[in-house]
């Protein structure tokens, strides 16, 4: 067993916030269904809508805007779904327009919905990106057509960390006639986020990545943009999506946007002092190691490292027997035969990608713990080079 | 809550060779190797290198040094292969399959068998070399054979022998031999050897 526990894999799901907790024990006790009309149900639907006023006045939304749903990918689902559903024969009053254009750099429930959509015969374009893994605008408004429904760009991208110009974005996708989704999991709640100022359509957000609960996200739909369920069968979230409320998750989540209300600003600072920090003692300390991402419009924290001549899965593996969780790029680490696609659309060479290493970090990670992580990469790398074919020469 | 996740994702038997590989050739190592074999593409995310010294009056490989780039498995898989080979004769060592690494390995997750378990093919290529350097050219198998798949190492006489063993179309094939189950570049000239195959043997049972 590792003397100490080091916890870096925040970009993939984050602890519960302890005041999220406290509060989720407490709305065990409100077990009534929110459709019920007797005080069982009506305290359970006072607590989901408590919960909608809280998240919906984070993201300067009115409640009604928001739908809460099983997960971000759900979110995402949604809306790409909703975009396409004419074409299978729904009916619901959505515009005529089909044709959906997203980016290189997607979460893969947003590439795999586009490509399973264009596969039925419907329209889909990929804007690629700039080196930092910004999307390239001028691409982007070339490709924006009068036949264009929706563009769809993540706001933050989970492996890199790189934030794209959503205040840019919206502008050239309104200019063009076009809606304006957003997959804003890793964005909301680490920065400021207003759907109103940045004049956004959809935006999908998820409650584990900002210590709430798995299992519940949220769905923002502007008022009068085009909508199609896609789970039916209930009036629930006003018809939107059917389902009896995930109330357990909704009220954590409305818990977990509350603290981060009062704490985002400050963990903001925080997280980006110790990222500059990580990143300097890596400099210092490991020959031969690139960073992916923008240096400046990044997650707070989130470092991405390629370290050359070393296998991802292999360094991920031996942090482990440390104590100590990250994530990797590498295809051996997830079952898959290729490296991130999100390295390869910022220009990584394959072997790049497979050596690469995502950090991120979160509210309990202190200075001590980048003293350790360094230490700890410092003489990870060193074995596993040791044992390279790929680093010989050296 | 105090549960504890499984001790590991793979076996204690690849843990056991992944913290402690055997036969890593070390950087200072002066290693007067008799051959070499070199397998597997670092765009596929492993590589390797396997040095081996041979016994030339018993006919056995009398020591091993391997390096690679590549995941857990990968460097587990290289170091139970170093410990299994070493004192064997050349050919038997050559006779050695992933399947036999996967048995000492107490099994691997069939995705990283075929891309990983790299060290088999890289001894066969060493003990090719070594063949050729002695000028005992008649004993070089892999002359004859070519190496298709760069990927996973597959050569036309493995196709040739999957298409006798039954495989006609690509996907069993695949089945067979794990052939571009990685990047895959290889399928159109697989696809003419597999047709070149099933004529050779099978062409008059086809036509019945």
């Amino acid at each position: 067993m590792a003397e100490r526990k080091v916890y870096m894999d925040h970009n993939a799901t984050t602890p519960l916030h302890p005041e999220v907790k406290k509060t989720l024990l407490q709305a065990m006790e409100a077990y009534g269904n929110p459709s019920s009309m007797h005080s069982f149900g009506r305290e359970a639907k006072a607590l989901v809508e408590n919960a909608r006023e809280m998240i919906a006045s984070f993201i300067g939304a009115k409640p009604e805007e928001l739908i809460f749903v099983g997960s971000g990918s759900e979110a995402n689902n949604t809306v790409l779904n909703t975009i396409s559903c004419p074409s299978h024969g729904c009916e619901c009053p959505v515009n005529r327009k089909r044709e959906i254009i997203t980016t290189k750099i997607e979460h893969p429930c947003v590439l795999e919905t586009a490509a399973c959509l264009a596969q039925k015969g419907e329209e889909v374009k990929y804007i690629g990106v700039d080196k930092y893994g910004k999307i390239d605008l001028d691409q982007l408004e070339h490709a924006i057509s009068d036949a264009t429904a929706v563009v769809s760009v993540m706001a933050a991208n989970n492996e890199v960390g790189t934030i794209q110009d959503m205040k840019r974005i919206s502008e050239i996708v309104h200019q063009k006639g076009a809606l304006f989704h957003t997959d804003a999991v890793q964005l909301v709640g680490k920065l400021p986020m207003n759907v109103d100022d940045l004049k956004i359509d959809y935006l999908s957000f998820s409650g584990h990545k900002i210590y709430g609960p798995k299992g519940v996200g949220a769905l923002y739909v502007k008022k009068g943009v085009p909508f199609c369920p896609f789970i039916r069968g209930g009036h629930q979230e006003r018809g939107m999506r059917a389902g009896t409320e995930n109330t357990l998750g909704i009220i954590g989540l409305g818990k977990a946007v509350e603290m981060r209300k009062i704490e985002m600003k400050a963990e903001h600072d925080r997280l980006l002092g110790l990222k500059n920090l990580l990143r300097a003692g890596i400099e210092k300390r490991i020959p031969d190691v690139s960073f992916n991402g923008h240096p400046i419009d990044s997650l707070p924290g989130t470092l991405n490292a390629s370290f050359m001549g070393a296998e991802g899965e292999a360094i991920l593996l031996y942090l482990d027997l440390a104590g100590i969780a990250v994530s990797t790029g590498s295809a051996c680490a997830s079952g898959s035969l290729d490296p991130s696609h999100v390295l390869l659309a910022i220009g990584l060479e394959a072997e790049q990608a497979h050596g690469s290493i995502r950090m991120s970090m979160g509210r309990d990670n202190t200075r001590e713990d980048i003293d350790y992580v360094v230490d700890n990469l410092l003489e990870t790398i060193s074995r596993v080079r040791k044992m390279s074919s790929a680093y010989m020469h050296k | 809550m105090t549960t504890q996740g499984p001790a590991w994702v793979y076996t204690e038997k690849v843990k056991e060779h992944f913290i402690h590989p055997k036969n890593v050739l070390q950087d200072d190592e002066v290693f007067d190797e008799d051959a070499r074999g070199v397998v597997g593409n670092i765009k596929c995310g492993d590589e390797m290198i396997l040095l081996i010294k041979v016994d030339k009056e018993k006919g056995t490989v009398s020591d091993i040094r391997w390096k690679t780039y590549g995941c857990a498995s990968a460097i587990a898989s290289t170091s139970i292969l170093s410990e299994l080979a070493k004192g064997m004769k050349l050919d038997s060592a050559y006779g050695l399959t992933s399947k036999d690494i996967e048995r000492e390995l107490g099994g691997l997750p069939e995705h990283k068998i075929h891309c990983s378990v790299l060290g088999d093919k890289a001894l066969r290529a060493a003990i090719d070399d070594y063949y050729a350097r002695q000028g005992m050219f008649d004993k070089v198998k892999q002359q004859k054979a070519h190496i298709i798949c760069q990927c996973v190492g597959v050569t036309d006489e493995e196709i040739e022998n999957a298409v006798l063993e039954g495989a006609r179309t690509y996907a069993e094939l695949q089945e067979h031999t794990k052939i571009g189950t990685v990047c895959g570049q290889c399928k159109p000239k697989t696809l003419e050897l597999l047709e070149e195959y099933k004529t050779k043997h099978f062409s008059d049972s086809i036509r019945k």
